[in-house]
């Protein structure tokens, strides 16, 4: 999710480096200068618009078309039946029970932040190594997630890896990581937490980077130590940061899909709420349905972002 | 604020200029076959998943003979690795293939809608088996290249070594024999391949084989209770909860590897798995490879004899059919024809060809010799009213989700137990039912 939100930001980019005129003759810049109508920096943002719309906008579009019809995924056609998926979903409350593994990768998440927080101010700092460190630490962000599925599952086979690493560390119990119930989301989770501390501890990075040098002189003049530091300088500056990650935590929580999927395939209690989705649109040829809770999903995370904006307001953070 | 509207216009063009046309099939002749050989012309694609057999160059070969015989015709092959997922999507298209495999999970009711009639089903029936299975109101839309036969594959030196000769007759014996095995062999008595998943689908094909009856599936539609105490899925399913429930299956089914368990088999580390019988060669070249013994691969039915008699039921494979866009039926049909019937491609995947009269393949000669009823597919009738129900009721006879459910509380990583979980899919079933029917 966040790598997705992350994509689509990055969407109009090009737009800044498109006014570049050249300057070198008087009279030739007059006559770019007339060339240059209003509409000129939209054809630089027309490429990345009409991916934009064509693969974020209409199929948003065509997904609610879609919940409130029958459809079952192939037949040309396909009756209208108003709300009726959205109040069959709304009367199956076990189809929202899948909410309750978000949960766990929701505790995750905020492990993955505070650990993500200690990484980056400590690699702030000047660590022996630290390039390399954010390099490692960074690493398993930019490794496909289905290649990261894989190889967690020979990780945690019994036997496996992680047996082995604990067996050297002394401990000879026998967990079933994925085949034990109460541990199958924790582990799960823990993969996620892996894959995604990487990107959260870059973000903080930037942001810490951006604080001046000198309020730390000016800090360890006044006796300040570490903690204070981060306390009273760090924090505050980044709160922006730490509260987008929140959101996106909080959303990414919710909508967890592909390592459980290709890990656990949904199987012993591991299913989210998008894998039902799935499982309801290609096994159960229920499209509509599925778009329905597609909507509800894409609601209850507008909300969820919307309440936090309200608890959490966005103010500027003044460096000085 | 400008910003904004432009992004709407830009959208709103995009919905106008993008809005596809689903057009209706406009043709619909029928994909027949032609008397000339070289009067037959063009360009054909072939969907498949096959992907290893273009890979190693045996799909070219049999197109290559088959340019001898129809020079004007040219086939293209296209391997899908995902190919029920990616043919499904490209269905709402009319671009999938000439020919190709019908995806399972196309409900037969819309085959007339995607699919050109290959001929009327009394005329086909006579040369082909299994045609009921892609007829609708007399017509057939697909034709399976091979069937196989549903049952168990095992390791013949680990059963031998636990002192079991005879194949079990009644699921008390199986369960019997996998304890000996779990006592006197190192194997892990039977394998679920759980994580894989799709291997627990195979119980589903057994339908037919406890009863040992020709319409066991068609009576699904009219069954309210299909897991009460004597119907088939009963003991299928119950089959699968008391052998992992009395622990004779592997210690993590989450962890399961379908690639790993061909060797473990293959090398007797696994005594027992359900699968088809066309896994048999697949197992057979594992063990080959493993250093181990080709002869040590056996193939057995479903353990529940009925009147003295195991009974298996020869289930068809993906059935060939012809896209109704197809510009070129007559080259597709051809193709068709020629693959079924003069390719050999079943007799190379020791499978039992569609074509009547084709011998057993080796893997099956034990049945012939055990006397084992061979079921000739199963009727097909209700197909659509079963697809129905089972779609409307969630559980989903040809996807693994509900036994992997099934194998958890079996193994008491889920709550409830057998006769709990049966009532509640009981149930499930029963009131699908009546939606389909009302």
């Amino acid at each position: 999710m966040t790598a997705l939100q992350k994509d689509r930001k990055r969407g109009p980019a090009p737009a800044h480096a498109a006014p570049a005129a050249p300057t070198k003759k008087p009279a030739l810049r007059r006559r770019t200068t007339r060339r240059h109508r209003w509409f000129t920096p939209w054809l630089y943002l027309l490429i990345p618009l009409t991916l934009l719309v064509a693969f974020t906008y209409l199929p948003i579009l065509d997904m609610f078309g879609y919940s409130v019809t029958d459809w079952d995924g192939v037949s040309p056609t396909s009756e209208n039946v108003g709300a009726a998926n959205y109040t069959e979903l709304f009367t199956r409350p076990e189809l929202f029970k899948v909410f309750l593994v978000s949960g766990v990768y929701l505790v995750a998440s905020f492990v993955q932040i505070a650990a993500a927080l200690w990484f980056a101010t400590v690699l702030s700092f000047d660590t022996r190594f630290r390039n390399l460190f954010k390099g490692i630490l960074f690493f398993p962000y930019l490794v496909n997630g289905v290649a990261i599925g894989f190889v967690f599952l020979y990780f945690f086979q019994p036997g496996g890896t992680l047996d082995s690493l604990l067996n050297l560390l002394g401990y000879h119990g026998r967990l079933m990581w994925l085949g034990d119930p109460d541990l199958v989301n924790k582990s799960l989770a823990g993969v996620s937490v892996w894959r995604y501390m990487g990107l959260n501890m870059v973000l903080f990075l930037g942001a810490i980077q951006s604080i001046p040098g000198h309020l730390y002189e000016a800090a360890s003049l006044d006796g300040a130590n570490r903690w204070q530091q981060f306390r009273h300088i760090i924090a505050p500056s980044i709160k922006p940061i730490i509260s987008l990650s929140v959101i996106l935590a909080i959303s990414g929580s919710l909508a967890v899909f592909e390592i459980p999927y290709i890990m656990t395939g949904g199987a012993n209690g591991s299913q989210t709420f998008v894998i039902q989705t799935v499982n309801l649109a290609f096994k159960f040829d229920k499209v509509g349905l599925a778009s329905a809770s597609a909507v509800v999903l894409l609601a209850l995370i507008l909300l969820v972002t919307w309440i936090q904006r309200r608890l959490v307001p966005e103010e500027r953070v003044e460096l000085s | 604020m400008r910003r904004g509207w432009v992004a709407v216009a830009a959208a709103t063009m995009v919905v106008l200029t993008a809005c596809s046309s689903q057009g209706g099939a406009s043709s619909s002749s029928a994909a027949t076959a032609a008397a000339d050989p070289a009067k037959v012309a063009g360009s054909i694609t072939v969907l498949t998943n096959r992907t290893d057999q273009i890979k190693d160059g045996s799909l070219k070969k049999y197109a290559d003979e088959f340019a001898t015989v129809y020079p004007n015709v040219k086939v293209k092959f296209e391997g899908l690795t995902d190919y029920e997922g990616e043919t499904k999507i490209r269905m709402n298209t009319e671009n999938y293939g000439d020919v190709l495999l019908i995806p399972d999970n196309v409900s037969i009711t819309q085959y007339p809608t995607f699919f050109a009639p290959l001929g009327d089903s009394g005329e086909l029936s006579k040369t082909y088996n299994w045609t009921d299975y892609s007829t609708v109101k007399g017509k057939v839309y697909g034709l399976a290249n091979f069937g196989t036969a549903t049952g168990l594959v095992y390791n013949k030196a680990v059963w031998k070594q636990a002192g079991v000769t005879e194949w079990p007759k009644s699921p008390q014996e199986f369960i019997d024999d996998l304890k000996a095995i779990k006592a006197k062999t190192q194997a892990t008595p039977y394998y679920t391949n759980y994580k894989d998943a799709w291997p627990l689908q195979k119980w589903t094909d057994n339908i037919g084989g406890p009863s040992c009856n020709q319409s066991g599936k068609d009576k699904l539609a009219t069954t309210a209770e299909p897991w009460a105490a004597g119907q088939d899925l009963n003991a299928i399913d119950g089959l699968l909860y008391t052998t992992v429930h009395e622990k004779l299956s592997e210690d993590d089914p989450t962890t399961t590897n379908w690639e790993k368990s061909k060797t473990l088999l293959g090398t007797g580390r696994i005594g027992t798995m359900l699968l088809g019988s066309w896994a048999v060669p697949q197992m057979q070249a594992a063990a080959k490879a493993a250093g181990g013994s080709a002869d040590d691969i056996g193939f057995m039915p479903f353990p529940q004899a009925t009147g003295g008699k195991l009974c298996t039921v020869l289930q068809p494979d993906y059935k060939y059919a012809v896209n109704v866009h197809s510009k070129n039926k007559e080259a597709a049909r051809a193709w068709i024809d020629w693959y079924l019937n003069k390719s050999g491609s079943a007799a190379a995947e020791q499978a039992v060809s569609s074509v009547k009269g084709s011998a057993l393949p080796e893997s099956l000669k034990p049945f012939e010799t055990q006397g084992v009823t061979l079921l000739l597919g199963q009727t097909q009738e209700n197909a659509a009213t079963i697809s129905r129900i089972d779609k409307g009721s969630e559980i989903g006879l040809n996807t693994p989700d509900y036994r992997q459910k099934l194998v958890d509380i079996a193994r008491g990583a889920a709550t409830g137990d057998m006769n709990s979980y049966f009532a509640d899919l009981d149930k499930k079933w029963s009131a699908a039912q009546k939606t389909v029917a009302g």
